[in-house]
């Protein structure tokens, strides 16, 4: 690991082996972007680049990113056996191997698909000591790492959006740690990514989707670590 | 009290307070989360559990990691101390049990405490652990010691990546042997000195330790690497507490390990491009896993 923050990230974490960054760190990204996702997929496709290509079977990185899909945390011993829940719960699931060395080592695209939702795709990197980032979601640029509670919005470009949104959470006299926002182009469609000190309430979810063009709202809660 | 970012500071601290290292570290990090002492020390002796569920989850299998490339060591181990043949003592014949089912336990997907990384987890519980059970030592001091272990680990993290890709195994298998030999002064009630000179006799004597694995997997040669650590953490702590004073401050050795692994070329930073990783038998190895696994797509 980097700089340690805490006492906690040298002893620790608890986890299921072999790997801190392939193991460990491919169920956060998971984890995350199934929670991004929201629902139960009917299919996922897992594009593994790299090192995580490479010895990614070795380390567990296919089981440690299905089983984070299924909600497991880095400590649940049933990752191992992550390819028989899956099939029990009528997950179809793919992996693909590829070199692209303009990606991060340790990166994966996870493609989520069902019915109601539709496809979505969401990129994530490992980036050491089980830390991980979510860098993309659809294509729009996001930094969502699981250390605060994170609200994520993908909604039409239009003046006045982020005002609106700052100033509910204001209203809740919520403090933002962090914000992140991106779009494709004038007029189209945009992404907030924002984290905050403490938790986001149900109102504010509940307000947001009363805003009109709001594509997607989700509140990813802090990982357990 | 600000967080500290060297050995000098701590001890300077510590001494003048009168406290031991461990209470110094318990009250920063109670500061710096905002959360009382004994939350802290809670959460230390679940790891702890945690890190004795893994050995005994590990001494009772002989499963072998995915890879099929290691799994049944310590049983040979067990199976050999039950005849009573041994070159060690108790106290070192459990390290290296402890170790060795901890790591492997860690390459076949099983539950370990990473401490400081995944791939040398074996290194500090098996030293706490056993030197605890030898000595009948009760829950408490096991997280006063293992305290000990973290903050060591904290303090080179400041200068120094535990990361075998960014600094080779020194910062990794390296880095929890001085943790241990921290520890086992602390439970052997060694001074706040001879704490700090356990973990700098050790990182003297690892520095430049590479990261080499055999087909990119924490197994070769990490799981053994394990088991020699552990036991070489025992002379970091019998040199300490024997008044063995490391001449080259704490502080300046992470600095040069700094330099080492700045100056190691990547291919010995678990790239697996050189070293035993590219040995005729490692890169055998290497592409008989590739064949297996590629048939299985």
């Amino acid at each position: 690991m980097e700089k340690a923050k805490t006492l906690f990230d040298v002893i620790g974490p608890v986890m299921v082996g072999p790997s801190s960054s392939h193991t460990a760190g491919a169920v956060r990204i998971g984890y995350l972007a199934g929670k991004i996702f929201g629902e139960k997929p009917d299919k996922v496709t897992f594009r593994l680049y790299n090192s995580f290509a490479k010895t990614g079977r070795g380390h567990g990185t296919d089981k440690g990113l299905l089983g984070g899909v299924l909600g497991y945390d880095v400590d649940n011993e049933k990752i191992k056996t992550a390819y028989e829940e899956a099939e029990k719960r009528s997950i179809a699931f793919y992996f693909e191997f590829r070199d692209d060395y303009t990606r991060h080592p340790n990166s994966v695209d996870i493609i989520l698909e069902n019915t109601n939702i539709g496809k979505m795709e969401i990129n994530g990197i490992s980036v050491g000591a089980g830390e991980v980032a979510i860098t993309k979601i659809n294509g729009y640029k996001f930094n969502i790492n699981g250390d605060y509670d994170t609200l994520i919005l993908i909604y039409k470009d239009k003046p006045g959006m982020i005002y609106r949104v700052t100033a509910l959470l204001q209203g809740q006299n919520i403090n933002i740690a962090s914000m992140h926002c991106d779009r494709k182009a004038k007029g189209k469609q945009a992404s907030m990514g924002i984290c905050v000190d403490g938790a986001i309430p149900d109102y504010i979810i509940n307000e947001l989707s009363k805003i009109e063009e709001v594509y997607l709202i989700r509140n990813i809660e802090v990982l357990k670590k | 009290m600000t967080d500290l970012k060297n050995f000098a500071d701590i001890l300077e601290i510590a001494n003048n307070k009168g406290k031991r290292i461990y209470e110094i570290c318990q009250i920063l990090e109670s500061e710096n989360t905002e959360k009382p002492v004994s939350d802290i020390r809670n959460r230390v002796k679940n790891i702890i559990a945690a890190m004795k569920s893994a050995i005994n989850d590990g001494l009772k299998s002989e499963e072998k990691s995915t890879s099929g490339m290691c799994g049944d060591d310590c049983a040979k181990l067990v199976y050999m101390y039950k005849t009573g043949k041994s070159l060690f003592s108790t106290l070192q014949q459990k390290i290296l049990k402890y170790a060795l089912a901890t790591v492997e336990q860690n390459a076949r997907m099983g539950k370990i405490a990473a401490c400081p990384t995944a791939g040398s987890c074996g290194i500090v519980p098996s030293v706490i652990i056993a030197v605890s059970e030898e000595i009948d030592i009760d829950e408490e001091r096991e997280a006063d010691a293992l305290i000990t272990a973290g903050l060591i680990g904290k303090i080179v993290s400041n200068k120094l990546a535990l990361a075998g890709a960014v600094a080779g195994c020194q910062s990794e298998c390296g880095v929890a042997a001085a943790m241990a030999a921290a520890a086992v002064v602390e439970l052997y009630e060694g001074t706040n000195e001879q704490i700090i000179n356990a973990a700098a006799l050790t990182l003297k004597n690892i520095m430049g330790l590479v990261c080499d694995p055999v087909a990119g997997l924490v197994e070769i040669p990490c799981v053994k690497r394990n088991a020699f650590l552990a036991i070489y953490a025992l002379v970091g702590a019998e040199l300490a507490l024997a008044g063995v004073k490391s001449i080259i401050p704490a502080d300046e050795i992470v600095d040069a390990m700094k330099q080492v692994g700045e100056m190691m070329s990547p291919k010995l930073k678990e790239s697996s491009e050189a070293g035993l990783a590219t040995t005729p038998t490692g890169l055998k190895i290497t592409s008989e896993l590739e064949e297996k696994w590629n048939n299985q797509e």
